[in-house]
């Protein structure tokens, strides 16, 4: 479960202003080859260092330096993939091992970007094919990755290792064959909610068959395409390595189990369907259901490994409790796709002591969380879905649930809570009880909902998180929020380096409260909020230090936005639709803006309807 | 007609803009999330469902919009669950949408599928079409080098014109057809596979789409 981890945001690369060099003084002294030996004895440490932005540091002393750093780096982190050209990346990292890419904007995943807009890995492939013959891994998010180009990956990488893809789309099963089969040194296979084509390839049976495989993990339950099942067997059975394994929902629980038996060394598991398949369901239901749960709850006895479980895309819940025997391990347990209930929650989370990870459905109720708090005393990150992700819809989570959480959970690092009515003490009980935050996520689905007991706005509840969570660097707002929310947000919001707004606020003093308090600020997602041109005018100072703004039906106008791009040159400004008609701008507003610094000028991609400005 | 209206997807602005709910609803144009609209026609008078329902659902759907408060229009992407999230939960599958048939082109390593219900027109399925096979690798077989080049340089139905590939269709009955010759919609409700097949093999198809096209 990887989906948006707070990562180190410094760019890197593509940071052209820390490209400048300060002259060494070494033109003083003689000594004789001073810059050789300095720059060997600093290679010599450098490939030690990790931290990018430590990298970035080193780079920044003189040239020698630079030179020795950009030797030295190894692996390559693109945050936005058109900050910067793939060629500008190869000549200045000449011996790269691994490469991560992150495209489209987030708000993409929920349709508000036209589906051709954009962030083809395609250029950057080819250019790599040539530039990093020893390419090992690639992992990238919010790409567009056509088959051709993981034919690329394959036969242009001959020590390739491992390929993450999350969020992507554009491939098919085709594509999957082709790496499967000529990735001869394939570790990690990690597809995660991709948009997968099905070619009707029967690509598990295309890994190279009769020897072991090197494979250590293999992530596939975002495909939606039924698998064979034979050839799966087999390849487990021949992956002597493998300790992660998440299945698609196309695997009925009894081939689970036959999968389960032959990996007992798996750490990490994804269940597919969890239940039976189809037929069994109405003939066998009487028959041997004693024996078959024993079978289950055995199989998973045996694989005293599994610390991070998943899956249950189609469950039934009379056979979660197979789960049991490993709930005492578990430091991950993700049930955001099983509709269970409080009572089908108890038996199992009340095993879970060194839960630390756990996505699950509003399904359970605030009983079930209840249940979480009074279990899982280590838990740091929780995730809690909308099972009917509509407004005015019954949603049976509330501030009672986030309530309880924050009294159980003190170690609380990371929350994202769905919800439709919310209360300020909550909150900021939360804000008190759990001082760790570094990401807290609220989303009430009601939008413009205020304090469902005293009517007030939910500014100070979320003032609160911004004052007492000292960590904080993340977050996403929502409910009824006026400018003063802001005014905490900017205030004491000094480390947020992410923030998402939608539908909050009432004037542009409430962006100027953000963008001239958060000094930290990275990326910046606003959508129906009422905020225009003065207020981005009064983000100048800072958008050269931020990955991206995106603000979509808001009240920019395209002169306002044509003035920032005129007094920020190297800043790439892009209006369109979302709904990808021409023109840009929805009466007398621009639909949605985004725009991002970059070293190489507006892309040559756009499409016809993004208008650059 | 104003229950059509209220159909509509809106992307209005909050109300402290000056602009209100009231402000003329606009259709945002299809992005894929067709379940917005399918969920949103829950909200309105049953008898826009387009499903058959009983009537205990019927009652069932006015009594929920008579309790809540007046429902708002559903907006695109809110509240922020990705569409797989929204499809796959509950073990509800919403592919009764989606009009998916396969696409194969005779020499192609590959097979497709399509949605046919993304597209208005046969120029824009031929533009996909196009994009689609583009994008095979020029790579060991040259028959699929000079096929790609023919996709790169002309659409689909230009074919038609030439004698080298041209596109048809299986129908309802299992016949094959070719494509363009009925008006689109009556096409996507009877395609059942797509075939760009050679132009030597297609010379069969014409007398019978006419014909078909006569008795209908």
């Amino acid at each position: 479960m990887t989906d948006d981890r707070s990562e180190m945001s410094e760019d890197d690369a593509g940071d052209g202003t820390a490209a400048r060099s300060r002259n060494s003084a070494a033109g003083d002294y003689f000594i004789p080859y001073p810059d050789q030996v300095l720059e060997n004895v600093l290679e010599n440490v450098l490939v030690f260092l990790k931290s990018r932005r430590d990298r970035n540091a080193v780079s920044l002393v003189c040239k020698s330096w630079y030179r020795a750093e950009a030797y030295t780096r190894s692996d390559v982190f693109i945050g936005n993939c058109y900050a910067v050209a793939p060629r500008r990346v190869t000549q200045r990292f000449r011996r790269v091992r691994s490469v991560t890419i992150k495209g489209r904007p987030r708000f993409a995943d929920f349709g508000l970007v036209p589906r051709d807009w954009g962030a083809h890995f395609s250029p950057w492939v080819s250019t790599m094919a040539i530039a990093y013959r020893s390419l090992e891994k690639i992992h990238l998010k919010r790409m567009s990755v056509t088959d051709d180009d993981l034919a690329v990956i394959a036969h242009s990488f001959p020590t390739f290792k491992e390929l993450i893809l999350v969020c992507c789309e554009g491939f098919g099963t085709s594509g999957l064959a082709v790496v499967v089969s000529d990735c001869r040194r394939l570790r990690v296979l990690e597809l995660i909610e991709d948009d997968v084509s099905d070619d009707e390839v029967d690509w598990i049976s295309c890994f190279p068959v009769d020897i072991p495989t090197n494979l250590e993990s293999l992530t596939f339950d975002c495909v939606e395409s039924p698998i064979n099942f034979d050839s799966l067997e087999k390849l487990v059975a021949r992956s002597p390595f493998l300790k992660k394994l998440r299945l698609n929902r196309y695997i009925s629980i009894a081939q689970l189990y036959r999968l389960i038996i032959r990996a007992p060394q798996l750490t990490h598991l994804g269940t597919g369907s969890f239940s039976p398949p189809e037929q069994q369901q109405q003939q066998q239901q009487q028959q041997n259901d004693n024996n078959r749960d024993s079978d289950f709850v055995s199989a998973f006895a045996a694989c005293r490994g599994i610390v991070c479980l998943s899956g249950f895309r189609e469950i039934s819940p009379e056979y979660l409790p197979a789960i049991v025997p490993v709930c005492a391990n578990l430091t991950s347990l993700n049930l955001s796709y099983a509709n269970i209930d409080a009572e089908q929650l108890k038996p199992v989370i009340r095993h879970c002591h060194k839960l630390q990870v756990f996505w699950v459905l509003d399904s359970i109720c605030d009983e079930g969380l209840q249940a979480v708090g009074a279990t899982c005393k280590d838990l740091r990150e929780l995730r809690v879905f909308p099972i009917d992700a509509t407004e005015n819809a019954e949603v049976p989570v509330s501030d009672v649930g986030l309530l309880a959480i924050s009294l159980g959970c003190r170690k609380l690092r990371s929350i994202l809570y769905f919800c439709q009515q919310m209360t300020n003490a909550a909150v900021i009980a939360m804000s008190k009880n759990c001082p760790d935050l570094v990401v807290f996520r609220l989303c009430i689905i009601d939008r413009y909902r205020p304090d469902h007991v005293t009517g007030e706005p939910m500014d100070e509840g979320f003032g609160a998180i911004v004052k007492n969570c000292k960590k904080l660097t993340r977050l996403a707002v929502s409910g009824l929020l006026t400018d003063r929310a802001f005014s905490y947000i900017g205030q004491y919001g000094k480390l947020v380096r992410t923030l998402s707004v939608a539908f909050n606020g009432e004037s542009d003093i409430g962006l100027k409260y953000i963008l001239e308090g958060c000094t930290n600020l990275q990326k910046l997602e606003i959508r129906d909020s009422p905020f225009g041109d003065s207020a981005l005018w009064s983000g100048l100072h800072h958008f050269y230090n931020m990955r991206f703004v995106w603000m979509s039906s808001c009240r920019v106008t395209r002169q306002g936005c044509t003035n920032v791009a005129r007094q920020l040159p190297r800043l790439v400004v892009e209006v369109f639709r979302g709904d990808g008609v021409e023109g840009g701008e929805r009466g007398d507003f621009v639909d949605t803006l985004y725009m991002y610094r970059s070293l190489d000028g507006p892309r040559a991609d756009a499409p016809h309807y993004v208008n650059i400005l | 007609m104003m229950h059509l209206k209220e159909t509509e997807l809106c992307l209005g602005l909050p109300g402290g803009g000056g602009h209100n709910q009231e402000e003329p609803l606009k259709i945002t144009g299809k992005r894929g999330f067709s379940e917005t609209t399918h969920l949103k026609l829950n909200f309105v008078q049953p008898n826009e469902s387009s499903s058959s329902s009983s009537d205990v659902s019927k009652d069932t759907t006015t009594t929920l919009y008579v309790k809540s408060p007046p429902a708002k229009a559903q907006v695109v992407g809110w509240p922020p669950v990705r569409n797989h999230r929204k499809n796959v939960i509950g073990g509800k599958r919403k592919t009764e949408e989606a009009r998916l048939v396969k696409v194969s082109m005779d020499g192609a390593p590959y097979l497709r599928k399509v949605d046919l219900k993304m597209y208005k027109s046969y120029q824009q399925l031929s533009d996909a079409l196009a994009n689609m096979f583009c994008s095979f690798t020029t790579g060991n077989d040259g028959r699929q080098g000079m096929m790609t080049e023919l996709m790169k340089e002309s659409r689909l139905m230009d074919l038609l014109n030439s004698s080298e590939y041209v596109p048809s269709y299986e129908d309802k009955d299992g016949d094959w057809m070719l494509v363009g010759d009925v008006p689109w919609q009556m096409f996507v409700d009877s395609c059942k596979r797509l075939r760009i097949m050679k132009g030597s093999d297609a010379i069969g198809l014409a007398p019978r789409a006419m014909e078909k096209c006569r008795n209908s």
